[in-house]
Protein backbone atom coordinates (compact mmCIF):
# COMPACT_ATOMS: atom_id res chain seq x y z
CA UNK A 1 0.00 0.00 0.00
CA UNK A 2 2.93 2.50 1.06
CA UNK A 3 5.17 1.55 -1.95
CA UNK A 4 2.02 1.47 -4.53
CA UNK A 5 1.52 5.33 -3.22
CA UNK A 6 5.47 6.50 -3.51
CA UNK A 7 4.99 5.20 -7.48
CA UNK A 8 2.33 7.11 -7.79
CA UNK A 9 4.34 10.24 -6.66
CA UNK A 10 7.16 8.65 -8.40
CA UNK A 11 5.61 8.15 -12.09
CA UNK A 12 5.01 11.84 -12.30
CA UNK A 13 7.90 13.06 -11.44
CA UNK A 14 10.27 11.21 -13.35
CA UNK A 15 8.06 11.94 -16.36
CA UNK A 16 8.58 15.52 -15.59
CA UNK A 17 12.13 15.07 -15.18
CA UNK A 18 13.13 13.55 -18.40
CA UNK A 19 10.94 15.82 -19.68
CA UNK A 20 12.75 18.59 -18.37
CA UNK A 21 16.06 16.72 -19.17
CA UNK A 22 15.14 16.53 -23.29
CA UNK A 23 14.81 19.80 -23.16
CA UNK A 24 17.98 20.98 -21.42
CA UNK A 25 19.74 18.08 -24.28
CA UNK A 26 18.23 20.04 -26.61
CA UNK A 27 16.36 16.87 -27.90
CA UNK A 28 13.00 19.04 -27.43
CA UNK A 29 12.86 22.52 -28.91
CA UNK A 30 11.70 24.86 -25.86
CA UNK A 31 9.59 27.24 -28.67
CA UNK A 32 7.23 24.29 -29.28
CA UNK A 33 7.69 22.01 -26.28
CA UNK A 34 8.59 24.52 -23.58
CA UNK A 35 10.13 22.52 -20.64
CA UNK A 36 8.20 21.41 -17.25
CA UNK A 37 10.14 24.71 -15.11
CA UNK A 38 9.32 27.54 -17.71
CA UNK A 39 5.81 26.14 -17.88
CA UNK A 40 5.41 26.71 -14.21
CA UNK A 41 6.84 29.70 -14.01
CA UNK A 42 4.65 30.95 -16.61
CA UNK A 43 1.35 29.00 -14.30
CA UNK A 44 2.98 30.91 -11.31
CA UNK A 45 3.25 34.66 -12.77
CA UNK A 46 -0.50 34.02 -14.11
CA UNK A 47 -1.38 33.44 -10.61
CA UNK A 48 0.26 36.42 -9.39
CA UNK A 49 -1.29 39.01 -11.87
CA UNK A 50 -5.07 37.40 -10.98
CA UNK A 51 -5.56 36.44 -14.56
CA UNK A 52 -5.29 32.37 -14.19
CA UNK A 53 -7.58 32.42 -11.09
CA UNK A 54 -10.03 34.60 -12.87
CA UNK A 55 -10.41 32.46 -16.17
CA UNK A 56 -10.60 29.36 -13.56
CA UNK A 57 -12.93 31.02 -11.99
CA UNK A 58 -15.32 31.61 -14.76
CA UNK A 59 -15.15 27.88 -15.57
CA UNK A 60 -15.85 26.38 -12.57
CA UNK A 61 -18.69 28.90 -11.89
CA UNK A 62 -20.21 27.66 -15.47
CA UNK A 63 -19.52 24.14 -14.46
CA UNK A 64 -21.63 23.97 -11.05
CA UNK A 65 -24.38 25.95 -12.43
CA UNK A 66 -24.66 23.60 -15.00
CA UNK A 67 -24.03 20.71 -12.82
CA UNK A 68 -26.85 22.06 -10.80
CA UNK A 69 -29.06 22.25 -13.47
CA UNK A 70 -28.35 19.12 -14.85
CA UNK A 71 -27.97 16.70 -12.54
CA UNK A 72 -31.45 18.03 -9.72
CA UNK A 73 -34.25 16.84 -12.56
CA UNK A 74 -32.01 14.24 -13.95
CA UNK A 75 -31.91 12.41 -10.56
CA UNK A 76 -35.71 13.28 -10.37
CA UNK A 77 -36.61 11.87 -13.40
CA UNK A 78 -34.62 9.04 -13.13
CA UNK A 79 -36.27 7.81 -10.04
CA UNK A 80 -39.87 8.22 -11.51
CA UNK A 81 -38.62 6.01 -14.40
CA UNK A 82 -37.03 3.43 -12.52
CA UNK A 83 -40.07 3.56 -10.34
CA UNK A 84 -42.75 3.74 -13.18
CA UNK A 85 -43.57 1.12 -16.42
CA UNK A 86 -45.40 3.22 -18.22
CA UNK A 87 -42.93 6.62 -17.71
CA UNK A 88 -40.28 4.54 -18.48
CA UNK A 89 -41.62 3.21 -21.48
CA UNK A 90 -42.66 6.98 -22.49
CA UNK A 91 -39.25 8.05 -22.51
CA UNK A 92 -36.93 5.53 -22.78
CA UNK A 93 -36.81 6.04 -26.77
CA UNK A 94 -36.00 9.43 -26.73
CA UNK A 95 -33.05 9.23 -24.06
CA UNK A 96 -31.39 6.39 -26.10
CA UNK A 97 -31.74 8.53 -29.23
CA UNK A 98 -30.45 11.61 -27.76
CA UNK A 99 -27.98 9.94 -25.17
CA UNK A 100 -25.56 9.42 -27.94
CA UNK A 101 -25.00 12.83 -29.63
CA UNK A 102 -22.11 14.28 -29.08
CA UNK A 103 -23.03 17.25 -26.90
CA UNK A 104 -20.29 19.42 -28.23
CA UNK A 105 -22.42 19.08 -31.70
CA UNK A 106 -25.64 20.50 -30.38
CA UNK A 107 -23.36 23.72 -29.30
CA UNK A 108 -23.71 26.14 -32.37
CA UNK A 109 -27.87 24.87 -32.02
CA UNK A 110 -27.97 26.40 -28.15
CA UNK A 111 -25.64 29.33 -29.42
CA UNK A 112 -28.61 29.90 -31.52
CA UNK A 113 -31.52 30.52 -29.22
CA UNK A 114 -29.39 31.31 -26.21
CA UNK A 115 -26.71 33.86 -27.88
CA UNK A 116 -22.95 34.00 -27.11
CA UNK A 117 -23.61 34.86 -23.31
CA UNK A 118 -23.43 32.74 -20.24
CA UNK A 119 -26.66 30.96 -20.81
CA UNK A 120 -25.49 28.98 -23.38
CA UNK A 121 -22.62 27.47 -21.90
CA UNK A 122 -24.16 26.78 -18.32
CA UNK A 123 -26.78 25.12 -20.92
CA UNK A 124 -24.55 22.99 -22.68
CA UNK A 125 -23.16 21.54 -19.26
CA UNK A 126 -26.36 20.48 -17.78
CA UNK A 127 -27.37 19.39 -21.36
CA UNK A 128 -24.14 17.32 -21.27
CA UNK A 129 -24.63 15.43 -17.83
CA UNK A 130 -28.47 15.53 -18.01
CA UNK A 131 -28.96 12.01 -19.74
CA UNK A 132 -25.54 10.28 -18.22
CA UNK A 133 -26.98 11.26 -14.38
CA UNK A 134 -30.66 10.00 -15.71
CA UNK A 135 -29.53 6.90 -16.81
CA UNK A 136 -27.56 6.14 -14.03
CA UNK A 137 -30.04 6.98 -11.37
CA UNK A 138 -32.70 4.78 -13.21
CA UNK A 139 -30.30 1.94 -13.43
CA UNK A 140 -29.72 2.28 -9.86
CA UNK A 141 -33.51 2.05 -9.36
CA UNK A 142 -33.81 -0.55 -11.30
CA UNK A 143 -30.98 -2.87 -9.77
CA UNK A 144 -32.76 -2.20 -5.86
CA UNK A 145 -33.71 -5.58 -4.81
CA UNK A 146 -37.36 -5.75 -4.84
CA UNK A 147 -37.26 -6.95 -0.99
CA UNK A 148 -36.96 -3.07 -0.09
CA UNK A 149 -40.12 -2.26 -2.32
CA UNK A 150 -41.94 -5.01 -0.27
CA UNK A 151 -40.53 -4.02 2.96
CA UNK A 152 -41.61 -0.47 1.83
CA UNK A 153 -45.42 -1.55 1.27
CA UNK A 154 -45.92 -3.96 3.56
CA UNK A 155 -45.42 -0.78 6.30
CA UNK A 156 -47.82 1.40 4.52
CA UNK A 157 -45.19 3.49 2.42
CA UNK A 158 -47.30 5.41 0.08
CA UNK A 159 -45.35 6.42 -3.41
CA UNK A 160 -43.83 9.45 -2.15
CA UNK A 161 -42.54 7.82 0.80
CA UNK A 162 -40.70 4.63 -1.35
CA UNK A 163 -39.70 7.72 -3.61
CA UNK A 164 -37.86 9.37 -0.72
CA UNK A 165 -37.41 6.20 1.73
CA UNK A 166 -36.40 3.23 -0.75
CA UNK A 167 -35.62 4.43 -4.33
CA UNK A 168 -33.87 7.56 -3.76
CA UNK A 169 -31.46 6.82 -0.99
CA UNK A 170 -30.95 3.05 -2.84
CA UNK A 171 -30.14 4.35 -6.30
CA UNK A 172 -27.49 6.94 -4.69
CA UNK A 173 -24.69 5.03 -4.82
CA UNK A 174 -25.67 5.04 -8.64
CA UNK A 175 -26.41 8.87 -8.43
CA UNK A 176 -22.56 9.30 -7.63
CA UNK A 177 -21.37 7.02 -10.33
CA UNK A 178 -23.00 9.13 -12.90
CA UNK A 179 -22.07 12.31 -11.53
CA UNK A 180 -18.64 11.53 -11.31
CA UNK A 181 -18.61 10.25 -14.71
CA UNK A 182 -20.94 13.32 -15.70
CA UNK A 183 -18.05 15.59 -13.99
CA UNK A 184 -15.26 14.40 -16.77
CA UNK A 185 -17.83 15.11 -19.23
CA UNK A 186 -18.82 18.22 -17.90
CA UNK A 187 -15.03 19.68 -18.38
CA UNK A 188 -14.71 18.36 -21.76
CA UNK A 189 -17.92 20.24 -22.88
CA UNK A 190 -17.23 23.30 -20.98
CA UNK A 191 -13.14 24.15 -22.32
CA UNK A 192 -14.68 22.68 -25.63
CA UNK A 193 -17.24 25.46 -25.28
CA UNK A 194 -15.01 28.08 -24.31
CA UNK A 195 -12.98 27.17 -27.57
CA UNK A 196 -15.38 28.42 -29.78
CA UNK A 197 -17.26 31.51 -28.95
CA UNK A 198 -16.32 33.53 -25.34
CA UNK A 199 -14.10 36.09 -23.76
CA UNK A 200 -13.20 34.18 -20.63
CA UNK A 201 -12.92 31.13 -19.15
CA UNK A 202 -9.62 28.12 -19.64
CA UNK A 203 -10.58 26.73 -23.24
CA UNK A 204 -10.67 31.11 -24.10
CA UNK A 205 -7.25 31.37 -22.26
CA UNK A 206 -6.10 27.57 -24.34
CA UNK A 207 -7.67 29.36 -27.67
CA UNK A 208 -5.82 33.10 -27.08
CA UNK A 209 -2.60 31.74 -26.18
CA UNK A 210 -2.88 29.72 -29.58
CA UNK A 211 -3.47 32.44 -31.38
CA UNK A 212 -0.70 34.71 -30.17
CA UNK A 213 1.74 31.52 -30.22
CA UNK A 214 2.42 31.65 -26.23
CA UNK A 215 2.77 27.64 -25.55
CA UNK A 216 3.69 27.88 -22.36
CA UNK A 217 -0.02 29.58 -21.71
CA UNK A 218 -1.41 26.46 -23.69
CA UNK A 219 0.11 24.28 -21.64
CA UNK A 220 -0.83 25.84 -17.97
CA UNK A 221 -4.49 25.77 -19.28
CA UNK A 222 -4.14 21.83 -20.00
CA UNK A 223 -2.18 21.71 -16.76
CA UNK A 224 -5.51 23.47 -14.56
CA UNK A 225 -7.81 21.39 -16.39
CA UNK A 226 -5.69 18.23 -15.40
CA UNK A 227 -5.83 19.38 -12.21
CA UNK A 228 -9.73 20.52 -11.89
CA UNK A 229 -10.86 17.19 -13.16
CA UNK A 230 -8.88 15.23 -10.35
CA UNK A 231 -10.14 17.74 -7.78
CA UNK A 232 -13.48 17.44 -8.41
CA UNK A 233 -13.28 13.60 -8.61
CA UNK A 234 -11.74 13.82 -4.83
CA UNK A 235 -14.64 16.31 -3.89
CA UNK A 236 -17.42 14.00 -5.25
CA UNK A 237 -15.41 10.93 -3.89
CA UNK A 238 -15.26 12.58 -0.12
CA UNK A 239 -18.88 13.74 -0.15
CA UNK A 240 -19.97 10.24 -1.65
CA UNK A 241 -18.20 9.01 1.23
CA UNK A 242 -19.96 11.30 4.09
CA UNK A 243 -23.25 10.60 2.46
CA UNK A 244 -23.28 6.91 2.30
CA UNK A 245 -21.91 5.75 5.44
CA UNK A 246 -23.59 2.49 4.88
CA UNK A 247 -21.87 1.90 2.08
CA UNK A 248 -19.00 0.19 4.30
CA UNK B 1 -60.30 -29.13 3.58
CA UNK B 2 -60.37 -27.31 6.93
CA UNK B 3 -63.38 -24.85 6.68
CA UNK B 4 -62.70 -21.24 8.09
CA UNK B 5 -64.28 -22.25 11.69
CA UNK B 6 -64.47 -18.41 12.81
CA UNK B 7 -65.70 -15.36 11.79
CA UNK B 8 -64.30 -12.47 10.99
CA UNK B 9 -62.92 -11.60 14.25
CA UNK B 10 -61.16 -7.95 14.70
CA UNK B 11 -57.72 -9.46 15.71
CA UNK B 12 -57.70 -12.75 14.04
CA UNK B 13 -56.96 -14.00 10.74
CA UNK B 14 -60.04 -15.58 8.26
CA UNK B 15 -58.92 -16.95 5.02
CA UNK B 16 -61.25 -18.43 2.68
CA UNK B 17 -61.36 -19.50 -0.79
CA UNK B 18 -58.34 -17.71 -1.72
CA UNK B 19 -57.30 -18.54 -5.01
CA UNK B 20 -54.15 -16.85 -7.03
CA UNK B 21 -53.32 -17.52 -10.51
CA UNK B 22 -49.76 -15.90 -11.99
CA UNK B 23 -49.31 -15.95 -16.03
CA UNK B 24 -47.71 -18.24 -17.01
CA UNK B 25 -45.90 -19.46 -20.24
CA UNK B 26 -48.78 -21.88 -21.26
CA UNK B 27 -51.52 -19.85 -19.85
CA UNK B 28 -51.73 -19.25 -16.10
CA UNK B 29 -50.18 -21.11 -13.44
CA UNK B 30 -52.65 -21.94 -10.27
CA UNK B 31 -50.27 -20.97 -7.15
CA UNK B 32 -53.29 -21.20 -4.92
CA UNK B 33 -56.10 -23.64 -3.93
CA UNK B 34 -59.31 -22.55 -2.69
CA UNK B 35 -57.14 -21.96 0.69
CA UNK B 36 -59.66 -21.20 3.68
CA UNK B 37 -58.36 -20.83 7.09
CA UNK B 38 -58.64 -19.02 10.56
CA UNK B 39 -56.29 -17.96 13.15
CA UNK B 40 -57.39 -17.13 16.33
CA UNK B 41 -57.06 -13.69 18.12
CA UNK B 42 -53.67 -14.25 20.10
CA UNK B 43 -52.83 -17.78 18.53
CA UNK B 44 -49.65 -19.08 17.30
CA UNK B 45 -50.17 -20.42 13.78
CA UNK B 46 -47.15 -22.00 11.68
CA UNK B 47 -47.91 -22.72 8.35
CA UNK B 48 -45.72 -25.59 6.42
CA UNK B 49 -45.29 -27.04 3.37
CA UNK B 50 -43.11 -27.65 0.33
CA UNK B 51 -40.53 -25.35 -1.18
CA UNK B 52 -42.48 -23.93 -4.42
CA UNK B 53 -46.07 -24.54 -2.68
CA UNK B 54 -47.32 -20.87 -2.35
CA UNK B 55 -46.43 -20.37 1.12
CA UNK B 56 -44.81 -16.79 0.70
CA UNK B 57 -47.62 -15.76 -1.85
CA UNK B 58 -50.04 -16.59 0.35
CA UNK B 59 -48.30 -14.32 3.28
CA UNK B 60 -48.15 -11.72 0.13
CA UNK B 61 -51.92 -11.52 -0.01
CA UNK B 62 -52.68 -11.72 4.17
CA UNK B 63 -49.94 -8.55 4.20
CA UNK B 64 -51.72 -7.04 1.33
CA UNK B 65 -48.88 -6.85 -1.24
CA UNK B 66 -51.07 -8.59 -3.47
CA UNK B 67 -54.75 -8.75 -4.80
CA UNK B 68 -55.49 -12.32 -4.40
CA UNK B 69 -57.69 -13.72 -8.08
CA UNK B 70 -60.33 -14.97 -6.31
CA UNK B 71 -61.88 -15.49 -2.54
CA UNK B 72 -61.04 -13.10 0.67
CA UNK B 73 -59.09 -12.37 3.58
CA UNK B 74 -60.21 -10.90 6.52
CA UNK B 75 -56.89 -9.52 8.45
CA UNK B 76 -56.57 -5.98 10.65
CA UNK B 77 -55.93 -2.82 8.57
CA UNK B 78 -54.10 -0.08 9.86
CA UNK B 79 -55.63 2.89 11.87
CA UNK B 80 -54.32 6.05 13.03
CA UNK B 81 -51.00 5.80 14.64
CA UNK B 82 -50.80 1.72 14.72
CA UNK B 83 -50.20 -0.69 11.93
CA UNK B 84 -52.50 -3.50 12.30
CA UNK B 85 -50.80 -6.35 10.86
CA UNK B 86 -47.03 -5.99 10.53
CA UNK B 87 -44.42 -8.43 8.50
CA UNK B 88 -41.19 -9.63 9.14
CA UNK B 89 -39.17 -10.77 5.50
CA UNK B 90 -37.41 -13.85 4.90
CA UNK B 91 -33.76 -13.03 3.73
CA UNK B 92 -33.36 -9.34 3.10
CA UNK B 93 -34.76 -7.73 5.61
CA UNK B 94 -33.14 -4.07 6.47
CA UNK B 95 -33.32 -1.42 4.40
CA UNK B 96 -28.98 -0.67 4.50
CA UNK B 97 -29.29 2.72 4.12
CA UNK B 98 -31.00 3.30 7.70
CA UNK B 99 -28.88 2.22 10.83
CA UNK B 100 -30.37 -0.29 12.72
CA UNK B 101 -32.80 2.36 15.21
CA UNK B 102 -34.31 4.26 11.87
CA UNK B 103 -34.86 0.34 10.88
CA UNK B 104 -37.22 -0.04 13.83
CA UNK B 105 -38.56 3.58 13.51
CA UNK B 106 -39.36 3.19 10.11
CA UNK B 107 -42.69 1.76 10.42
CA UNK B 108 -43.76 4.32 13.09
CA UNK B 109 -42.17 7.28 10.51
CA UNK B 110 -44.54 6.03 7.79
CA UNK B 111 -47.57 6.08 10.44
CA UNK B 112 -46.28 9.88 10.90
CA UNK B 113 -45.10 9.04 15.08
CA UNK B 114 -43.65 12.26 16.18
CA UNK B 115 -39.90 11.76 15.98
CA UNK B 116 -38.86 11.82 20.08
CA UNK B 117 -41.69 9.24 20.14
CA UNK B 118 -41.05 7.26 17.83
CA UNK B 119 -37.10 7.09 18.78
CA UNK B 120 -38.04 6.50 22.36
CA UNK B 121 -40.23 3.43 20.92
CA UNK B 122 -37.25 2.08 18.88
CA UNK B 123 -34.69 1.96 21.56
CA UNK B 124 -37.23 0.06 23.29
CA UNK B 125 -37.58 -2.77 21.13
CA UNK B 126 -34.25 -2.83 20.18
CA UNK B 127 -33.47 -3.53 24.10
CA UNK B 128 -36.17 -6.01 24.03
CA UNK B 129 -34.22 -7.83 21.29
CA UNK B 130 -30.69 -7.18 22.74
CA UNK B 131 -30.15 -4.77 20.11
CA UNK B 132 -29.61 -1.25 21.78
CA UNK B 133 -25.81 -1.02 21.75
CA UNK B 134 -25.85 -1.45 18.06
CA UNK B 135 -28.63 1.29 17.25
CA UNK B 136 -26.45 3.57 15.38
CA UNK B 137 -24.53 0.78 13.89
CA UNK B 138 -25.58 0.02 9.50
CA UNK B 139 -26.89 -3.17 8.79
CA UNK B 140 -23.72 -4.54 6.99
CA UNK B 141 -21.82 -4.48 10.26
CA UNK B 142 -24.20 -6.57 11.95
CA UNK B 143 -24.63 -10.51 11.40
CA UNK B 144 -27.64 -12.05 9.55
CA UNK B 145 -29.06 -13.30 12.97
CA UNK B 146 -28.61 -9.45 14.21
CA UNK B 147 -30.64 -8.00 10.92
CA UNK B 148 -33.39 -10.60 11.71
CA UNK B 149 -33.87 -9.13 15.22
CA UNK B 150 -34.00 -5.77 14.06
CA UNK B 151 -36.71 -6.48 11.73
CA UNK B 152 -38.48 -8.45 14.25
CA UNK B 153 -37.95 -5.63 16.33
CA UNK B 154 -39.55 -3.22 13.52
CA UNK B 155 -42.37 -5.24 13.29
CA UNK B 156 -43.06 -5.05 16.86
CA UNK B 157 -42.73 -1.21 17.37
CA UNK B 158 -45.37 -0.90 15.41
CA UNK B 159 -47.51 -2.37 17.69
CA UNK B 160 -49.98 -4.31 15.42
CA UNK B 161 -52.04 -7.11 16.28
CA UNK B 162 -51.49 -9.40 13.80
CA UNK B 163 -47.75 -10.62 12.94
CA UNK B 164 -46.97 -12.14 9.61
CA UNK B 165 -43.12 -14.20 9.72
CA UNK B 166 -41.95 -15.46 6.79
CA UNK B 167 -39.24 -17.90 7.25
CA UNK B 168 -37.63 -15.13 9.21
CA UNK B 169 -34.82 -17.68 10.27
CA UNK B 170 -34.10 -19.84 7.43
CA UNK B 171 -31.06 -18.21 6.50
CA UNK B 172 -29.53 -18.60 9.98
CA UNK B 173 -27.32 -21.24 11.66
CA UNK B 174 -29.07 -23.74 13.86
CA UNK B 175 -27.63 -22.00 16.78
CA UNK B 176 -28.48 -18.58 15.97
CA UNK B 177 -31.90 -20.28 15.37
CA UNK B 178 -32.18 -21.49 18.62
CA UNK B 179 -31.69 -18.51 20.07
CA UNK B 180 -34.09 -16.35 17.78
CA UNK B 181 -37.14 -18.95 18.28
CA UNK B 182 -36.21 -18.11 22.12
CA UNK B 183 -36.29 -14.26 21.71
CA UNK B 184 -39.45 -14.89 19.44
CA UNK B 185 -41.12 -16.64 21.99
CA UNK B 186 -40.91 -14.45 24.86
CA UNK B 187 -41.37 -11.78 23.34
CA UNK B 188 -45.04 -13.60 22.03
CA UNK B 189 -45.38 -14.57 25.52
CA UNK B 190 -45.07 -11.32 26.69
CA UNK B 191 -47.69 -9.52 24.00
CA UNK B 192 -49.65 -12.25 22.59
CA UNK B 193 -49.93 -10.97 19.33
CA UNK B 194 -51.93 -13.25 16.52
CA UNK B 195 -48.97 -15.06 14.97
CA UNK B 196 -48.68 -16.59 11.40
CA UNK B 197 -45.36 -17.92 10.96
CA UNK B 198 -44.46 -19.69 7.68
CA UNK B 199 -41.61 -21.86 7.79
CA UNK B 200 -40.40 -25.41 5.85
CA UNK B 201 -38.69 -26.73 9.33
CA UNK B 202 -40.71 -28.71 10.98
CA UNK B 203 -38.84 -28.86 14.07
CA UNK B 204 -39.44 -25.21 13.91
CA UNK B 205 -42.90 -24.94 13.84
CA UNK B 206 -43.89 -27.66 16.02
CA UNK B 207 -41.34 -26.04 18.60
CA UNK B 208 -42.95 -22.51 18.46
CA UNK B 209 -46.78 -23.24 17.03
CA UNK B 210 -49.89 -23.70 18.96
CA UNK B 211 -51.06 -25.33 15.88
CA UNK B 212 -49.78 -25.96 12.55
CA UNK B 213 -51.20 -25.97 9.06
CA UNK B 214 -49.87 -28.03 6.31
CA UNK B 215 -49.81 -27.14 2.75
CA UNK B 216 -49.44 -29.52 -0.44
CA UNK B 217 -47.56 -29.14 -2.76
CA UNK B 218 -48.13 -26.39 -5.89
CA UNK B 219 -51.01 -25.51 -6.21
CA UNK B 220 -50.64 -24.82 -2.64
CA UNK B 221 -54.47 -25.78 -0.61
CA UNK B 222 -54.25 -26.39 3.44
CA UNK B 223 -54.14 -30.14 3.81
CA UNK B 224 -54.65 -30.81 7.06
CA UNK B 225 -54.12 -29.49 10.35
CA UNK B 226 -52.23 -30.25 13.88
CA UNK B 227 -52.52 -29.36 17.13
CA UNK B 228 -49.59 -28.91 19.35
CA UNK B 229 -50.41 -29.69 23.05
CA UNK B 230 -47.13 -28.44 24.58
CA UNK B 231 -47.21 -26.41 27.59
CA UNK B 232 -46.36 -22.75 27.65
CA UNK B 233 -44.31 -21.47 28.59
CA UNK B 234 -41.66 -23.82 25.96
CA UNK B 235 -38.26 -24.60 27.09
CA UNK B 236 -36.38 -26.27 24.45
CA UNK B 237 -34.41 -28.40 26.54
CA UNK B 238 -37.63 -29.98 28.32
CA UNK B 239 -39.74 -29.80 25.14
CA UNK B 240 -37.39 -32.16 23.34
CA UNK B 241 -37.28 -35.06 26.03
CA UNK B 242 -41.31 -35.09 25.89
CA UNK B 243 -42.32 -38.02 23.51
CA UNK B 244 -45.28 -35.67 22.22
CA UNK B 245 -42.55 -33.92 20.53
CA UNK B 246 -40.95 -36.66 18.77
CA UNK B 247 -44.45 -37.96 17.74
CA UNK B 248 -45.48 -34.45 16.59
CA UNK B 249 -42.79 -34.29 14.22
CA UNK B 250 -43.14 -37.80 13.39
CA UNK B 251 -47.43 -36.83 12.28
CA UNK B 252 -46.29 -33.78 10.53
CA UNK B 253 -43.76 -35.66 8.51
CA UNK B 254 -46.40 -38.16 7.67
CA UNK B 255 -48.69 -35.51 6.51
CA UNK B 256 -45.84 -33.71 4.32
CA UNK B 257 -43.58 -36.80 2.79
CA UNK B 258 -46.33 -37.01 0.00
CA UNK B 259 -46.20 -33.61 -0.87
CA UNK B 260 -42.64 -33.45 -0.84
CA UNK B 261 -42.49 -36.29 -3.07
CA UNK B 262 -44.79 -34.63 -5.32
CA UNK B 263 -43.68 -31.12 -5.46
CA UNK B 264 -39.61 -33.44 -6.49
CA UNK B 265 -41.69 -34.85 -9.15
CA UNK B 266 -43.07 -31.70 -10.30
CA UNK B 267 -39.78 -30.46 -10.18
CA UNK B 268 -38.41 -32.61 -12.76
Amino acid sequence: MRSSRWLAILSPLGLLLIWEALNWAGVLDGRFVPPPSVILRTLVIMTRTGELPRHVLISVQRIVLGFLLGAVPAVGLGVVMGLNRTVRALLMPIVAAIYPIPKIAIYPLVIFYLGLGEASKVSIVAVSIFFLVLLNTMAGVLGLDRAYFSIAKAFGASPRDIFLTVAFPGALPAIFTGLKLGMGFALIVIVGAELLGSEAGIGFLIWRAYQIFAIDVMFVGLLVTAVLGWAATVGLDWVEHRLLPWRS
Amino acid sequence: MIEATLPALQTGIAVNGVTQYFPGPHGPLRALADVSFAVRPGEFCALIGPSGCGKTTLLNILAGLLEPTAGTVSIPRAERGRLATAVVFQGVSTLPWMTARHNVEYGLRLMGVPAPIRRRRALDHLRQVGLEAFADVYPSQLSEGMRQRVSIARALATDPDVLLLDEPFANLDEQNRLLLQDDLLSLWQQTRKTVLFVTHSLDEAVRLADRVLVMSASPGRIKSEVLVPLERPRDFERVRQVPTYGRLIAQLWEELRDEVMRARQDAS
